[in-house]
Protein backbone atom coordinates (compact mmCIF):
# COMPACT_ATOMS: atom_id res chain seq x y z
CA UNK A 1 0.00 0.00 0.00
CA UNK A 2 1.04 3.41 -0.54
CA UNK A 3 1.25 6.31 1.87
CA UNK A 4 0.09 9.64 1.14
CA UNK A 5 -0.51 12.54 3.71
CA UNK A 6 -3.11 14.98 2.18
CA UNK A 7 -3.14 18.39 3.63
CA UNK A 8 -5.83 19.75 5.98
CA UNK A 9 -8.26 21.18 3.42
CA UNK A 10 -8.40 18.18 1.54
CA UNK A 11 -8.39 15.79 4.15
CA UNK A 12 -11.40 17.28 5.42
CA UNK A 13 -13.01 17.61 2.21
CA UNK A 14 -12.45 13.23 1.58
CA UNK A 15 -13.48 13.14 5.38
CA UNK A 16 -10.19 11.04 5.65
CA UNK A 17 -7.20 11.35 7.87
CA UNK A 18 -4.50 13.39 7.03
CA UNK A 19 -2.71 10.23 5.86
CA UNK A 20 -4.77 7.84 3.38
CA UNK A 21 -3.05 4.04 2.00
CA UNK A 22 -4.04 3.43 -1.18
CA UNK A 23 -3.28 0.54 -3.48
CA UNK A 24 -1.55 1.36 -6.55
CA UNK A 25 -1.18 -0.63 -9.33
CA UNK A 26 1.82 -0.83 -11.47
CA UNK A 27 4.74 1.79 -11.56
CA UNK A 28 4.19 4.18 -8.85
CA UNK A 29 4.72 7.51 -9.53
CA UNK A 30 2.77 10.72 -8.94
CA UNK A 31 0.48 10.42 -11.59
CA UNK A 32 -0.54 6.82 -11.06
CA UNK A 33 -0.84 7.77 -7.38
CA UNK A 34 -3.22 10.40 -8.17
CA UNK A 35 -5.40 8.14 -10.34
CA UNK A 36 -5.54 6.25 -7.52
CA UNK A 37 -6.20 9.23 -5.33
CA UNK A 38 -9.13 10.32 -7.21
CA UNK A 39 -10.43 6.50 -8.03
CA UNK A 40 -10.60 5.94 -4.27
CA UNK A 41 -12.06 9.94 -3.26
CA UNK A 42 -13.96 10.87 -6.34
CA UNK A 43 -14.32 14.37 -3.92
CA UNK A 44 -10.97 15.28 -5.07
CA UNK A 45 -10.78 15.26 -8.28
CA UNK A 46 -9.75 18.61 -9.78
CA UNK A 47 -8.32 19.47 -6.35
CA UNK A 48 -4.59 18.39 -6.99
CA UNK A 49 -4.39 18.29 -10.87
CA UNK A 50 -6.71 19.47 -13.54
CA UNK A 51 -9.26 17.93 -14.58
CA UNK A 52 -8.58 17.56 -18.01
CA UNK A 53 -4.85 18.04 -18.37
CA UNK A 54 -3.74 16.57 -15.33
CA UNK A 55 -1.58 19.88 -15.02
CA UNK A 56 -0.54 20.36 -11.11
CA UNK A 57 -2.58 23.08 -9.38
CA UNK A 58 0.24 26.07 -9.10
CA UNK A 59 -0.27 26.20 -4.84
CA UNK A 60 0.43 22.19 -4.86
CA UNK A 61 3.32 20.40 -4.38
CA UNK A 62 4.43 16.57 -4.12
CA UNK A 63 7.16 16.18 -1.52
CA UNK A 64 8.48 12.40 -1.17
CA UNK A 65 11.82 11.43 0.63
CA UNK A 66 12.87 14.92 1.23
CA UNK A 67 12.77 15.26 -2.72
CA UNK A 68 10.93 17.68 -4.50
CA UNK A 69 8.65 16.28 -7.27
CA UNK A 70 5.93 18.77 -8.18
CA UNK A 71 7.95 19.90 -11.33
CA UNK A 72 9.54 16.58 -12.31
CA UNK A 73 7.63 14.82 -15.44
CA UNK A 74 4.24 12.67 -13.85
CA UNK A 75 5.80 9.35 -14.82
CA UNK A 76 9.17 9.73 -12.97
CA UNK A 77 9.14 6.72 -10.40
CA UNK A 78 8.71 7.45 -7.23
CA UNK A 79 11.65 6.62 -4.60
CA UNK A 80 11.60 2.70 -3.29
CA UNK A 81 10.64 4.34 0.53
CA UNK A 82 7.29 5.59 -0.97
CA UNK A 83 7.15 2.74 -3.15
CA UNK A 84 7.67 -0.13 -0.11
CA UNK A 85 5.20 2.19 2.30
CA UNK A 86 7.85 3.30 4.59
CA UNK A 87 7.63 6.89 3.53
CA UNK A 88 4.64 8.64 2.36
CA UNK A 89 3.94 10.93 -0.79
CA UNK A 90 3.30 14.39 0.35
CA UNK A 91 0.85 16.48 -1.22
CA UNK A 92 1.68 19.72 0.42
CA UNK A 93 -0.51 23.43 0.01
CA UNK A 94 2.25 25.65 -0.73
CA UNK A 95 2.93 28.49 1.33
CA UNK A 96 1.18 31.47 -0.14
CA UNK A 97 0.46 33.94 2.44
CA UNK A 98 2.67 36.81 3.77
CA UNK B 1 -44.17 27.16 11.80
CA UNK B 2 -43.15 30.39 9.94
CA UNK B 3 -39.54 30.82 10.16
CA UNK B 4 -36.21 31.96 7.90
CA UNK B 5 -33.04 30.49 7.26
CA UNK B 6 -29.85 33.05 6.39
CA UNK B 7 -27.54 31.33 4.42
CA UNK B 8 -24.34 33.31 5.02
CA UNK B 9 -21.08 32.53 2.62
CA UNK B 10 -17.85 34.07 4.38
CA UNK B 11 -14.33 33.72 3.67
CA UNK B 12 -13.83 31.56 5.79
CA UNK B 13 -16.55 28.82 5.85
CA UNK B 14 -20.51 28.72 5.76
CA UNK B 15 -23.09 29.34 8.44
CA UNK B 16 -26.63 29.14 9.11
CA UNK B 17 -29.04 31.19 10.75
CA UNK B 18 -32.40 29.64 12.02
CA UNK B 19 -35.20 32.14 13.46
CA UNK B 20 -38.75 32.04 14.50
CA UNK B 21 -41.30 34.03 12.74
CA UNK B 22 -40.51 36.82 15.26
CA UNK B 23 -36.46 37.09 13.92
CA UNK B 24 -35.23 37.84 17.29
CA UNK B 25 -33.75 34.48 18.87
CA UNK B 26 -31.43 32.83 16.57
CA UNK B 27 -29.47 29.27 16.33
CA UNK B 28 -26.24 30.05 15.00
CA UNK B 29 -24.03 26.64 13.08
CA UNK B 30 -21.20 26.42 11.22
CA UNK B 31 -18.60 27.47 10.26
CA UNK B 32 -19.04 24.55 7.37
CA UNK B 33 -16.21 24.03 5.18
CA UNK B 34 -14.23 25.68 7.58
CA UNK B 35 -11.17 27.53 6.32
CA UNK B 36 -12.68 27.72 2.46
CA UNK B 37 -14.08 30.72 0.66
CA UNK B 38 -17.75 30.17 0.41
CA UNK B 39 -18.59 32.48 -2.21
CA UNK B 40 -22.47 31.92 -2.50
CA UNK B 41 -24.90 29.28 -1.13
CA UNK B 42 -29.09 29.34 -2.54
CA UNK B 43 -31.75 27.60 -1.73
CA UNK B 44 -33.97 25.96 -4.12
CA UNK B 45 -37.14 27.51 -4.23
CA UNK B 46 -39.38 24.44 -4.60
CA UNK B 47 -37.41 22.09 -2.15
CA UNK B 48 -35.94 24.44 0.78
CA UNK B 49 -33.92 21.01 1.94
CA UNK B 50 -32.02 21.36 -0.97
CA UNK B 51 -29.34 24.39 -1.00
CA UNK B 52 -26.05 24.31 -3.33
CA UNK B 53 -23.07 25.90 -2.12
CA UNK B 54 -19.73 27.35 -3.64
CA UNK B 55 -16.72 26.27 -1.88
CA UNK B 56 -13.17 27.49 -3.32
CA UNK B 57 -10.42 27.86 -2.18
CA UNK B 58 -6.83 28.95 -3.86
CA UNK B 59 -5.10 26.03 -3.43
CA UNK B 60 -7.62 23.42 -3.92
CA UNK B 61 -10.46 25.22 -6.68
CA UNK B 62 -13.81 25.04 -6.61
CA UNK B 63 -16.05 22.45 -5.15
CA UNK B 64 -20.15 22.35 -5.56
CA UNK B 65 -21.18 20.74 -1.83
CA UNK B 66 -25.42 20.23 -1.86
CA UNK B 67 -27.26 19.43 0.99
CA UNK B 68 -30.97 17.40 0.67
CA UNK B 69 -31.88 18.13 4.35
CA UNK B 70 -31.91 21.79 4.60
CA UNK B 71 -27.85 22.18 5.66
CA UNK B 72 -27.68 19.32 8.30
CA UNK B 73 -25.79 17.34 6.24
CA UNK B 74 -23.73 18.00 2.86
CA UNK B 75 -22.06 15.76 -0.31
CA UNK B 76 -19.37 16.94 -2.83
CA UNK B 77 -21.14 17.31 -6.35
CA UNK B 78 -19.42 17.86 -9.70
CA UNK B 79 -16.76 20.27 -9.74
CA UNK B 80 -16.22 20.32 -13.44
CA UNK B 81 -16.30 23.30 -14.95
CA UNK B 82 -15.02 22.96 -18.74
CA UNK B 83 -15.53 25.71 -21.41
CA UNK B 84 -17.41 24.93 -24.44
CA UNK B 85 -15.07 23.64 -27.44
CA UNK B 86 -11.56 26.22 -27.74
CA UNK B 87 -11.97 29.00 -25.16
CA UNK B 88 -10.21 31.60 -26.98
CA UNK B 89 -9.45 34.85 -24.83
CA UNK B 90 -10.69 38.07 -23.64
CA UNK B 91 -9.00 41.66 -22.89
CA UNK B 92 -6.40 41.56 -20.04
CA UNK B 93 -6.26 44.35 -17.81
CA UNK B 94 -2.84 45.75 -19.73
CA UNK B 95 -5.23 45.16 -22.95
CA UNK B 96 -3.32 41.99 -24.25
CA UNK B 97 -5.53 38.95 -25.56
CA UNK B 98 -6.02 36.73 -22.11
CA UNK B 99 -7.17 33.28 -22.11
CA UNK B 100 -10.50 32.17 -20.84
CA UNK B 101 -9.69 30.55 -17.35
CA UNK B 102 -12.39 29.05 -14.94
CA UNK B 103 -11.76 30.15 -11.44
CA UNK B 104 -14.24 29.95 -8.76
CA UNK B 105 -18.32 30.06 -9.07
CA UNK B 106 -19.87 33.44 -7.88
CA UNK B 107 -23.09 32.43 -7.78
CA UNK B 108 -25.53 29.73 -7.68
CA UNK B 109 -28.93 29.87 -8.79
CA UNK B 110 -31.36 27.04 -8.31
CA UNK B 111 -34.64 26.97 -10.76
CA UNK B 112 -37.30 28.05 -10.13
CA UNK B 113 -39.35 24.79 -10.89
CA UNK B 114 -37.00 21.86 -10.44
CA UNK B 115 -34.33 21.47 -7.34
CA UNK B 116 -31.91 19.23 -9.51
CA UNK B 117 -31.42 22.32 -12.17
CA UNK B 118 -29.38 24.91 -11.27
CA UNK B 119 -27.34 27.91 -12.96
CA UNK B 120 -23.58 28.34 -12.15
CA UNK B 121 -22.08 32.17 -12.96
CA UNK B 122 -18.46 31.85 -12.96
CA UNK B 123 -14.86 33.38 -13.10
CA UNK B 124 -13.77 34.17 -16.18
CA UNK B 125 -17.06 35.03 -17.16
CA UNK B 126 -19.54 32.52 -18.03
CA UNK B 127 -22.73 30.23 -17.36
CA UNK B 128 -22.91 26.72 -16.44
CA UNK B 129 -26.01 24.55 -16.15
CA UNK B 130 -26.78 21.22 -14.23
CA UNK B 131 -30.03 19.22 -14.28
CA UNK B 132 -28.97 16.62 -12.17
CA UNK B 133 -28.11 18.27 -9.04
CA UNK B 134 -24.87 19.66 -9.43
CA UNK B 135 -23.38 16.42 -10.57
CA UNK B 136 -22.22 17.23 -14.26
CA UNK B 137 -22.31 21.06 -15.41
CA UNK B 138 -22.79 22.25 -18.85
CA UNK B 139 -21.63 25.33 -20.27
CA UNK B 140 -24.39 27.68 -21.84
CA UNK B 141 -21.73 28.58 -24.30
CA UNK B 142 -23.59 31.01 -26.51
CA UNK B 143 -22.99 33.81 -23.90
CA UNK B 144 -19.11 33.58 -23.97
CA UNK B 145 -18.68 33.48 -27.45
CA UNK B 146 -20.97 36.34 -27.89
CA UNK B 147 -19.59 38.77 -30.92
CA UNK B 148 -18.52 41.09 -28.02
CA UNK B 149 -16.85 38.61 -25.88
CA UNK B 150 -13.05 38.70 -26.89
CA UNK B 151 -13.40 42.58 -26.02
CA UNK B 152 -14.67 42.06 -22.24
CA UNK B 153 -12.72 42.94 -19.90
CA UNK B 154 -12.30 41.72 -16.39
CA UNK B 155 -13.06 44.04 -13.24
CA UNK B 156 -10.91 44.54 -10.02
CA UNK B 157 -12.49 41.51 -8.73
CA UNK B 158 -12.50 39.39 -11.60
CA UNK B 159 -13.97 39.02 -14.55
CA UNK B 160 -17.15 37.43 -12.63
CA UNK B 161 -20.66 36.17 -13.82
CA UNK B 162 -22.47 37.30 -10.52
CA UNK B 163 -26.05 38.10 -11.41
CA UNK B 164 -28.53 35.30 -11.95
CA UNK B 165 -32.17 36.22 -12.81
CA UNK B 166 -34.90 34.02 -14.09
CA UNK B 167 -38.10 35.91 -15.49
CA UNK B 168 -40.63 33.51 -13.21
CA UNK B 169 -43.00 34.35 -15.89
CA UNK B 170 -41.18 32.86 -18.80
CA UNK B 171 -38.00 30.73 -17.78
CA UNK B 172 -36.59 31.15 -21.34
CA UNK B 173 -35.67 34.35 -20.35
CA UNK B 174 -32.59 34.88 -18.25
CA UNK B 175 -30.48 37.82 -17.00
CA UNK B 176 -27.11 37.96 -16.58
CA UNK B 177 -24.57 40.52 -15.06
CA UNK B 178 -20.89 40.34 -15.51
CA UNK B 179 -18.09 42.97 -14.00
CA UNK B 180 -17.23 44.58 -16.47
CA UNK B 181 -19.03 43.39 -19.42
CA UNK B 182 -22.74 44.79 -18.82
CA UNK B 183 -25.66 43.12 -18.53
CA UNK B 184 -27.06 40.39 -20.93
CA UNK B 185 -30.78 38.27 -21.55
CA UNK B 186 -31.68 35.49 -23.33
CA UNK B 187 -34.99 34.90 -24.32
CA UNK B 188 -34.57 30.98 -25.56
CA UNK B 189 -32.93 29.69 -22.50
CA UNK B 190 -29.82 30.37 -22.70
CA UNK B 191 -29.05 29.52 -26.19
CA UNK B 192 -28.53 33.04 -27.82
CA UNK B 193 -27.81 36.30 -26.10
CA UNK B 194 -27.49 39.85 -25.98
CA UNK B 195 -26.14 42.86 -24.02
CA UNK B 196 -28.93 44.65 -22.88
CA UNK B 197 -27.27 47.69 -21.59
CA UNK B 198 -28.96 50.93 -23.24
CA UNK B 199 -29.04 53.84 -20.61
CA UNK B 200 -26.23 52.97 -18.94
CA UNK B 201 -22.96 55.45 -19.14
CA UNK B 202 -19.90 54.98 -17.83
CA UNK B 203 -16.94 56.86 -17.73
CA UNK B 204 -14.20 53.95 -16.78
CA UNK B 205 -14.66 52.89 -20.85
CA UNK B 206 -13.61 54.92 -24.26
CA UNK B 207 -17.65 55.42 -24.97
CA UNK B 208 -19.47 56.09 -21.68
CA UNK B 209 -22.32 54.54 -24.00
CA UNK B 210 -21.19 51.35 -25.54
CA UNK B 211 -23.06 48.29 -25.25
CA UNK B 212 -20.54 46.32 -23.25
CA UNK B 213 -17.89 47.14 -20.99
CA UNK B 214 -19.90 48.46 -18.20
CA UNK B 215 -19.26 47.33 -14.37
CA UNK B 216 -22.53 46.00 -13.10
CA UNK B 217 -22.61 45.60 -9.70
CA UNK B 218 -26.05 43.40 -9.09
CA UNK B 219 -29.55 43.59 -10.37
CA UNK B 220 -32.99 43.10 -8.90
CA UNK B 221 -36.72 42.07 -10.17
CA UNK B 222 -39.79 41.24 -8.07
CA UNK B 223 -41.58 38.67 -9.26
CA UNK B 224 -44.85 40.01 -9.71
CA UNK B 225 -43.10 42.59 -12.07
CA UNK B 226 -40.78 41.05 -14.20
CA UNK B 227 -40.13 43.68 -16.64
CA UNK B 228 -38.92 45.90 -14.11
CA UNK B 229 -35.49 45.27 -12.63
CA UNK B 230 -33.10 47.60 -10.58
CA UNK B 231 -29.29 47.77 -11.20
CA UNK B 232 -26.49 49.20 -8.93
CA UNK B 233 -23.82 49.79 -11.06
CA UNK B 234 -20.11 50.73 -9.69
CA UNK B 235 -21.54 54.00 -10.32
CA UNK B 236 -25.62 54.70 -10.13
CA UNK B 237 -28.61 53.00 -9.55
CA UNK B 238 -30.51 52.18 -12.75
CA UNK B 239 -34.05 50.99 -13.41
CA UNK B 240 -35.59 49.10 -16.50
CA UNK B 241 -39.29 48.88 -17.20
CA UNK B 242 -39.10 46.56 -20.54
CA UNK B 243 -37.46 43.88 -19.70
CA UNK B 244 -33.51 45.82 -20.00
CA UNK B 245 -33.91 46.86 -23.17
CA UNK B 246 -33.12 50.38 -22.10
CA UNK B 247 -32.74 51.48 -18.46
CA UNK B 248 -32.83 54.97 -16.83
CA UNK B 249 -30.88 56.31 -13.38
CA UNK B 250 -33.19 56.75 -10.80
CA UNK B 251 -30.28 57.63 -8.30
CA UNK B 252 -31.85 60.72 -7.05
CA UNK B 253 -31.02 61.81 -3.07
CA UNK B 254 -28.58 59.02 -2.30
CA UNK B 255 -25.19 60.34 -0.64
CA UNK B 256 -23.15 57.99 -2.77
CA UNK B 257 -24.75 55.98 -5.99
CA UNK B 258 -21.46 53.50 -5.74
CA UNK B 259 -22.64 50.28 -3.75
CA UNK B 260 -22.76 46.74 -4.65
CA UNK B 261 -26.26 45.12 -3.81
CA UNK B 262 -29.64 45.92 -4.87
CA UNK B 263 -32.76 44.31 -3.79
CA UNK B 264 -36.77 44.38 -4.17
CA UNK B 265 -39.30 43.89 -0.88
CA UNK B 266 -40.98 40.86 -1.03
CA UNK B 267 -44.53 42.39 -1.47
CA UNK B 268 -43.72 45.70 -2.64
CA UNK B 269 -42.14 46.03 -6.02
CA UNK B 270 -42.02 49.62 -5.84
CA UNK B 271 -40.20 49.27 -2.72
CA UNK B 272 -36.08 48.59 -3.03
CA UNK B 273 -33.11 48.68 -1.02
CA UNK B 274 -29.31 49.62 -1.83
CA UNK B 275 -26.25 49.96 0.58
CA UNK B 276 -24.50 52.99 -0.51
CA UNK B 277 -20.56 53.11 -0.18
CA UNK B 278 -18.54 56.26 -0.31
CA UNK B 279 -16.32 55.51 -3.69
CA UNK B 280 -14.86 53.23 -6.03
CA UNK B 281 -11.78 53.80 -3.67
CA UNK B 282 -13.27 54.30 -0.61
CA UNK B 283 -15.24 50.59 -0.10
CA UNK B 284 -16.96 52.12 3.13
CA UNK B 285 -19.71 53.74 4.06
CA UNK B 286 -20.53 57.49 3.86
CA UNK B 287 -19.09 59.46 7.09
CA UNK B 288 -18.20 55.89 8.67
CA UNK B 289 -22.27 55.35 8.90
CA UNK B 290 -23.62 51.92 7.67
CA UNK B 291 -27.30 53.16 6.54
CA UNK B 292 -29.15 50.76 4.11
CA UNK B 293 -31.32 53.17 1.89
CA UNK B 294 -34.84 52.29 0.99
CA UNK B 295 -37.10 53.95 -1.86
CA UNK B 296 -40.39 53.32 -1.71
CA UNK B 297 -41.08 55.19 -5.36
CA UNK B 298 -38.92 52.54 -7.36
CA UNK B 299 -36.02 54.64 -7.22
CA UNK B 300 -34.86 58.57 -7.31
CA UNK B 301 -36.27 59.65 -3.40
CA UNK B 302 -34.12 57.55 -0.58
CA UNK B 303 -34.72 57.74 3.10
CA UNK B 304 -31.70 56.52 5.43
CA UNK B 305 -32.49 53.22 7.58
CA UNK B 306 -30.51 53.53 10.75
CA UNK B 307 -32.13 52.21 14.01
CA UNK B 308 -29.95 49.77 14.91
CA UNK B 309 -27.30 50.33 12.60
CA UNK B 310 -23.58 51.80 13.61
CA UNK B 311 -23.76 55.45 12.97
CA UNK B 312 -20.17 56.32 13.73
CA UNK B 313 -16.75 54.15 13.28
CA UNK B 314 -18.25 51.73 10.64
CA UNK B 315 -16.09 51.29 7.52
CA UNK B 316 -17.06 47.72 6.23
CA UNK B 317 -18.48 46.70 3.19
CA UNK B 318 -21.78 45.06 1.50
CA UNK B 319 -21.27 42.94 -0.81
CA UNK B 320 -22.78 42.34 -3.95
CA UNK B 321 -24.69 39.03 -2.91
CA UNK B 322 -24.93 40.19 0.83
CA UNK B 323 -28.29 41.59 1.20
CA UNK B 324 -31.06 39.44 0.88
CA UNK B 325 -35.19 39.92 2.41
CA UNK B 326 -37.12 36.98 2.99
CA UNK B 327 -40.98 36.91 2.36
CA UNK B 328 -42.72 36.50 6.04
CA UNK B 329 -45.81 38.91 6.42
CA UNK B 330 -43.64 41.56 7.50
CA UNK B 331 -40.66 41.28 4.89
CA UNK B 332 -37.37 41.24 7.07
CA UNK B 333 -34.01 42.42 5.25
CA UNK B 334 -30.75 41.03 5.70
CA UNK B 335 -27.09 42.56 4.78
CA UNK B 336 -23.75 40.69 5.73
CA UNK B 337 -20.86 43.08 5.98
CA UNK B 338 -17.11 42.94 5.67
CA UNK B 339 -16.26 43.13 9.31
CA UNK B 340 -18.47 39.88 10.00
CA UNK B 341 -21.93 41.55 11.17
CA UNK B 342 -25.31 40.16 9.57
CA UNK B 343 -28.15 42.57 10.43
CA UNK B 344 -31.47 41.67 10.01
CA UNK B 345 -34.70 44.19 10.15
CA UNK B 346 -37.67 42.15 10.28
CA UNK B 347 -40.03 45.50 9.65
CA UNK B 348 -38.76 46.51 5.99
CA UNK B 349 -35.80 48.29 7.10
CA UNK B 350 -37.16 50.34 9.83
CA UNK B 351 -35.01 48.47 12.49
CA UNK B 352 -32.37 46.33 12.73
CA UNK B 353 -30.55 44.09 14.78
CA UNK B 354 -27.10 42.05 15.10
CA UNK B 355 -27.88 38.43 14.49
CA UNK B 356 -24.11 37.78 14.35
CA UNK B 357 -20.73 40.01 14.87
CA UNK B 358 -17.74 38.66 14.57
CA UNK B 359 -17.94 35.97 11.67
CA UNK B 360 -15.22 36.28 9.31
CA UNK B 361 -15.61 39.16 6.26
CA UNK B 362 -18.96 37.94 4.74
CA UNK B 363 -19.36 37.49 1.35
CA UNK B 364 -22.86 36.40 0.88
CA UNK B 365 -26.80 36.55 2.27
CA UNK B 366 -29.23 34.22 1.60
CA UNK B 367 -32.56 33.72 2.80
CA UNK B 368 -34.78 31.01 2.56
CA UNK B 369 -38.49 31.44 3.93
CA UNK B 370 -39.84 28.61 5.59
CA UNK B 371 -43.76 28.46 6.10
Amino acid sequence: MIRVELPVGLSTLAGTGREIQIDVPGEVTTQTVLDAVEREFPVLRGTIRDHTTHQRRPFIRFFACEQDFSNEPPDTPLPDAVVSGREPLLIVGAIAGG
Amino acid sequence: MAGVRVLVGTRKGAFILTSDESRKEWDVTGPHFAGWDIYHMKGSPVDTNRIYVSQSMGWFGQTIQRSNDGGKSWEAVGNEFTYDGVPGTHQWYDGTEHPWEFTRVWHLEPSLTDPDTVYAGVEDAALFKSTDGGQTWSELSGLRTHATADGWMPGAGGMCLHSIIIDPTNHERIYVAISAAGTFRTDDGGTTWRPVNTGLSSAHIPDPDADVGHCVHSIAMHPKKPETLFMQKHWDIMRTDDGATTWHEVSGNVPSDFGFPIEVHAHEPETIYVVPITSDMEHYPPDGKLRVYRSRTGGNEWEPLTNGLPQEHCYVNVLRDAMSIDSLDSCGVYVGTTGGQVYVSPDSGDTWQAIVRDLPSVMSVEVQTLK
